[in-house]
């Protein structure tokens, strides 16, 4: 559903991602795992179309990002790490704007709005200016504005930052249920909500892919923060001396 | 097309819902009301003592050269000043504020985004302008200012403020910045408004090219009541070079 082929993304000198590839698979939620400025946010960007790669290819339900543009992007729904609102329209306006633009037809549009408030529990501040809501308000403002037109990917950046226990186990559960119909890119910091909600992760340290694989293989004997540090320090050799020193001094 | 009525339904909803329009509008009309009242009462003067020296000189005095020339002449240099304010947020603020990732990964082109907010715009200023209407609908009722160099010199006017829009849309498509848009814009329309002063010492080659460069030129013979193709021909390049640079602009992100 989503092919990420030889990837690479240079700012100038530097290199923000560099040659990675993964792939998920039809309805599979993917967590998308790694440290900050690891190129997680710039892997998402060129996955949805926001800006090209240096070279590489990326298919979404078959089309390629950069030469089929318009038909990839269709098939996207994004949120980005802050949620793109419009402060100063309603809820309700800002998503019927969002569906408009997304190609939905006319005909669609109210009953897809409906189902989108109401899957994000935005049912009662419809009717409220974004610009007013709290955080985790704007939040699922933000994913309602990624699924409301159904699309078969969704991107989702850091979706729980924010939110409060109850809200986080509430977008959860949303996301797992939006599963089956939808192939999800979830990144994230907390590594607790890739062990529940995920069955892939693929984990990625200074632009390189380092792990890529099914959450049931990883989990044998090992947690996924083993994995992760493991993972992290192999590839940053001044880490894993530190990690060393750490283990000799407290021996 | 349904996409940009979508962008310009968006865009109008933005003026009209914060109080950008309503400030724009008060402060045009404002201005405008000023003006318009100071050129009539200055008409009215010339036309008293005009009148007491000897009835052929009043009688040269008309509404159209001594009020509303000058007053559109004035308007233009407050749309110098107001345009860039009216768009600078376009592009800048959608940067700012994340949304332009929302805009740039749907399925819109970049020509759709960039008309459909142009269009916007573009219909602003036509409110703006169709407001001062007034002045000369009171000159019309109780005066005989001549009907053609009337609307001649609106069409230059509108003309110069659709060329200021597409100019101060192309500067907010550079930057993030509200304020550099505004600035960066403001001086672009004031170039294009003073870039033909030199024009009579410049010379031969260098003094025509100036003066043809000048939106201040091209103005002005409409409001005199001419309208020249060369005048026409200038204001649509003017607005398709800078629509055409903003689409570029809008979609260079998307160059490898």
């Amino acid at each position: 559903m989503i092919e990420v082929q030889n990837l690479t993304k240079r700012y100038g000198d530097l290199t923000a991602v560099s040659d990675i590839s993964f792939q998920a698979e039809s309805g599979q939620i993917l967590g998308f795992l790694g440290p900050n400025g690891s190129g997680k946010t710039t892997t998402m960007r060129i996955i949805t179309g926001f800006m090209p790669a240096t070279a590489g290819t990326v298919k979404v339900a078959g089309f390629d990002i950069f030469d089929e543009s318009f038909e990839a992007r269709k098939r996207i729904g994004y949120l980005p790490e802050s949620p793109p609102l419009y402060n100063d329209m309603t809820v309700t306006a800002y998503l019927r704007f969002v569906a408009h633009i997304k190609g939905m037809a006319r005909a669609d549009i109210p009953e897809a709005l409906d189902r989108a408030l109401e899957r994000c529990g935005l049912t009662d501040v419809a009717s409220r200016v974004t610009g007013y809501l709290s955080k985790g308000y704007r939040q699922r403002v933000g994913l309602a504005q990624a699924i409301i037109h159904n699309p078969s990917v969704l991107i989702l950046d850091e979706p729980t930052v924010g939110l409060d226990p109850q809200q986080i186990i509430g977008i959860r559960s949303l996301i797992k249920e939006l599963a089956g119909e939808h192939t999800v890119i979830l990144s994230t910091h907390i590594l607790p909500e890739v062990a529940q909600v995920c069955e892939k992760v693929v984990i990625i340290n200074a632009g390189k892919v380092v792990v890529e694989d099914m959450i049931a293989n990883l989990a044998q004997g090992q947690t996924l923060e083993d994995v992760f540090l493991k993972a992290i320090a192999r590839e940053d050799p001044g880490a894993a001396e530190t990690a060393g020193t750490v283990e000799e001094a407290a021996e | 097309m349904r996409n940009v009525f979508t962008i310009i339904r968006k865009e109008l909803r933005a003026y009209f819902v914060s109080p950008i329009a309503y400030v724009v509008l008060t402060g045009f009309l404002l201005l405008g009301g000023w003006f318009f009242f100071n050129l009539l009462s200055r008409f009215n003067v010339l036309l008293s003592i005009y009148t007491q020296l000897q009835q052929e000189a009043a009688d040269q005095l008309n509404l159209n050269e001594f009020v509303i020339a000058p007053l559109m002449h004035n308007l233009s240099i407050v749309l110098v000043i107001l345009v860039p304010m009216i768009t600078m947020r376009a592009y800048a603020e959608e940067k700012k504020g994340g949304t332009y990732e929302l805009l740039l990964t749907s399925p819109l082109r970049t020509g759709e985004i960039v008309l459909g907010k142009f269009l916007a715009s573009f219909l602003f200023i036509c409110i703006m302008l169709g407001m001062t209407g007034v002045y000369p609908a009171v000159l019309i009722a109780f005066g005989n200012p001549e009907i053609g160099v009337l609307l001649s010199g609106y069409l230059g006017l509108l003309l110069l403020a659709t060329s200021f829009v597409a100019v101060g849309l192309l500067t907010s498509s550079f930057t993030e910045n509200q304020i550099i848009a505004a600035v960066s814009g403001l001086v672009a329309t004031l170039l294009l408004y003073i870039i033909g002063w030199p024009a009579d010492t410049a010379g031969e080659v260098l003094g025509p090219l100036l003066r043809y460069l000048s939106v201040t030129e091209h103005f002005a013979e409409m409001v005199n009541g001419l309208i020249d193709t060369q005048d026409l021909v200038y204001f649509a390049s003017l607005i398709l070079l800078s629509l055409f640079l903003t689409q570029r602009s809008v979609e260079s992100l998307r160059w490898r």
